[in-house]
């Protein structure tokens, strides 16, 4: 990836005015979820529960559907549309058993040879202790895992918030594709507002900053395809939006299935690997303890004057202070 | 206005000398702490353990050679908060000495070859950007290239938020080598130390064909301030710690410090990479999953004792001692 840097200055208010504002669109309330879109786009669709270890997580959808006469396998976030079915989604934020039901379809997926597509919609996965106990985090981790070595094509279609690990679970494929008022990030705009501002109130200008609209994540390299919304937003026109995204699902899902299995691995494993700023500098060869002369090794051994003692890492890193505790990760 | 003792330089270094341990809070001499691999002599708190004390307490002496040592950020989204990402990274790099949060070479462990990672902490976090990520992934192809076990020592508050969603797609970066390393039958152990938290453990450290963990440390997927803003609850206490974390099956044992160098030895000699033809590729193809296949598998590990035994002819390497198989990283090395 070439560098891109597009300013040192703090972002200006306009720009933060302009991110967030795409962030309110993607959290609209009617604002057309998974289960709105998949009904819109595919001529049939079977929908199928539960993990089979624990329980059905209704913050995410799945099951095989049928694109223009082809089977294809559907998973999405699911939101609700008000206060009652949110709470019953969970607000489309997922348990650890809403990943490893996204992880059995996509096996049966892998299995019967169908492709597959998923729709990103999560505020990000859910963080409370019942969800730490069933390992929120091993959950995620062996999601990310299945889809880098899944041996059939995968389509990720970012309709609204693409909130963190909760979004990249189900959110690693051969082509990314957008809703123009979509969002992508590394943690939501408030929690980096907490962390880096220390003043939630900060979420506007971390939106910003993070750059995490749709335009900004084409930029870089991150989604491949931006699908324009009719009007002032998807909200506006459900089946104008899905005629969309079916176009751009089809048209994606062309190009990847050109591939052998083995290509489409290939192409997958170099797209992740070279995701990333990564500067070569010279080594810092110097500090670099080299492999000692026999002389020296005896030298040290019975310590010898003249002999100079092999720095010890502990002194090339120094261990620091314990006062130092500030998050900085998501 | 502040009065000058003559004895204030010596006060001066006399705190500087000591470290309270915010377990027990008992008084610890620094010297002391630090020979005892930095855990507090009185209540066992494991104290954050910068990357050349763990090179120490880990591999055989003098045997790590780091690679990619020159590999630096940059800043891809001209970060800026409070302070620029720039400045972050800079003040970062002069208090540690380290250029990133990660460190990753090949080294010995009882004369067992293994490619290691690790974190340090202090270094923004320790958390994962585009460098971190990259180096991890390295660390994971060498190993694959080599056949030698990957080891990853974690100590990580996530992903960078200042890399933004570059940060987020390490996670899958660090992940995808992960699968051929299983294809090829090549072991991955994790450490997770405190703390290891969010992106890190939602990947490649949750990942760990045998998970060990540090006693107390604080293991979990949100971070406190970020579950309590969202949960809007209190969080019942130690939820995130190692021990809940083996209570409830996600990490293999808990291991203190002084035991983690032996442990680790004894399951590298426990879980010796597969023995293989040439090269991952083959590997995945030419073990079979049926019960012929599982046992001629196992007997081309075991070599010709066992073919004797259940009647499967083995090939032998040419020119290969049948033992020679079972320990392929002597031969690396």
């Amino acid at each position: 990836m070439s560098e891109i840097v597009l300013s040192e200055l703090p972002p200006t208010s306009e720009a933060v005015e302009a991110a967030w504002r795409r962030v309110q669109l993607a959290r609209h309330p009617m604002r057309p979820r998974t289960l709105d879109l998949v009904a819109l786009i595919f001529d049939d669709f079977a929908e199928l529960h539960g993990d089979r270890g624990f329980r059905d997580d209704p913050a995410i959808v799945g099951g095989p559907a049928m694109l223009n006469g082809r089977p294809v396998m559907v998973i999405g976030h699911q939101k609700g549309k008000d206060t009652e079915t949110n709470i019953f989604r969970n607000f489309g934020s997922p348990y650890p058993e809403g990943f490893r039901k996204a992880q059995r379809l996509m096996r049966l997926a892998d299995k019967l040879g169908m492709p597959v597509v998923t729709f990103l919609d999560t505020a990000g996965a859910f963080p409370g202790p019942a969800a730490e106990e069933r390992g929120q985090a091993e959950a995620i981790a062996s999601s990310i895992k299945l889809m880098t070595g899944l041996q059939v094509p995968i389509v990720v279609v970012i309709i609204g918030e693409g909130g963190s690990g909760g979004a990249l679970a189900i959110g690693v494929g051969d082509e990314v594709l957008a809703l123009e008022n979509a969002t992508y990030s590394v943690i939501s705009p408030e929690g980096c507002a907490a962390i880096l501002w220390r003043a939630p109130e900060a979420a506007p200008i971390a939106a910003a900053a993070m750059r995490m609209t749709a335009a900004d994540q084409l930029e870089l390299g991150i989604v491949d395809v931006v699908i324009e919304e009719p009007g002032e937003g998807a909200h506006e026109d459900h089946a104008g939006t899905a005629t969309a995204v079916k176009q751009a699902i089809l048209a994606s899902l062309g190009r990847i299935t050109r591939h052998d299995t083995e290509a489409l691995l290939t192409t997958r494993y170099a797209r992740l690997r070279g995701i990333g700023l990564v500067r070569e500098t010279e080594a810092a060869s110097g500090q670099l303890p080299q492999e000692p002369s026999l002389r020296r090794r005896i030298g040290r051994l019975l310590r010898l004057p003249g002999v100079p003692r092999r720095p010890r890492w502990s002194e090339i890193w120094p261990s620091g202070e314990d006062a130092d505790s500030n998050e900085e990760g998501a | 206005m502040q009065i000058k003792f003559p004895f204030s330089r010596r006060r001066e270094v006399t705190a500087e000398a000591w470290t309270v341990c915010p377990s027990c809070e008992s008084q610890i001499f620094n010297r002391q702490l630090e020979r005892n691999l930095r855990v507090c002599p009185t209540c066992g708190h494991h104290f954050r353990m910068g990357i050349g004390q763990r090179i120490e307490l880990l591999l055989d002496e003098g045997s790590f050679v780091e690679r990619d040592a020159g590999l630096e950020s940059g800043d891809p989204l001209g970060f800026h908060d409070q302070k620029p990402y720039v400045d972050r990274l800079k003040a970062s790099q002069i208090k540690t000495g380290l250029r990133e949060a990660a460190v990753w070479g090949i080294g010995t462990i009882e004369g067992q070859r293994v490619a290691i990672g690790l974190f340090d902490f202090h270094f923004m976090g320790g958390s994962m950007g585009s460098v971190v990520g990259e180096k991890l992934a390295r660390c994971f192809e060498a190993a694959l290239i080599e056949r030698i076990p990957a080891i990853v020592v974690s100590a990580s508050g996530g992903a960078r938020m200042q890399e933004g969603t570059l940060s987020l797609l390490q996670l899958a970066k660090t992940t995808a080598p992960l699968t051929r390393l299983d294809d090829a039958g090549i072991p991955f152990i994790s450490i997770l130390t405190d703390p290891t938290t969010g992106g890190v453990l939602a990947s490649f450290a949750s990942l760990g064909d045998v998970i060990l963990a540090e006693p107390k440390a604080l293991i979990g997927f949100a971070g406190a301030r970020v579950a309590s803003g969202t949960v809007g609850e209190d969080l019942p206490e130690g939820f995130q710690s190692a021990e809940s974390l083996l209570e409830h099956g996600f990490v293999d044992d808990i291991v203190a410090r002084p035991e983690l160098r032996a442990t680790l030895s004894r399951i590298l000699r426990l879980l010796p990479v597969a023995a293989a033809e040439d090269g991952w590729q083959t590997t995945s193809e030419t073990r079979g999953w049926g019960p012929i296949g599982v046992l001629s598998g196992m007997a081309e590990r075991l070599g010709t004792a066992v073919s004797e035994t259940i009647g499967i002819e083995v090939e032998k390497p040419v020119g290969e001692e049948p033992g020679a198989t079972r320990r392929p990283r002597e031969e690396e090395s």
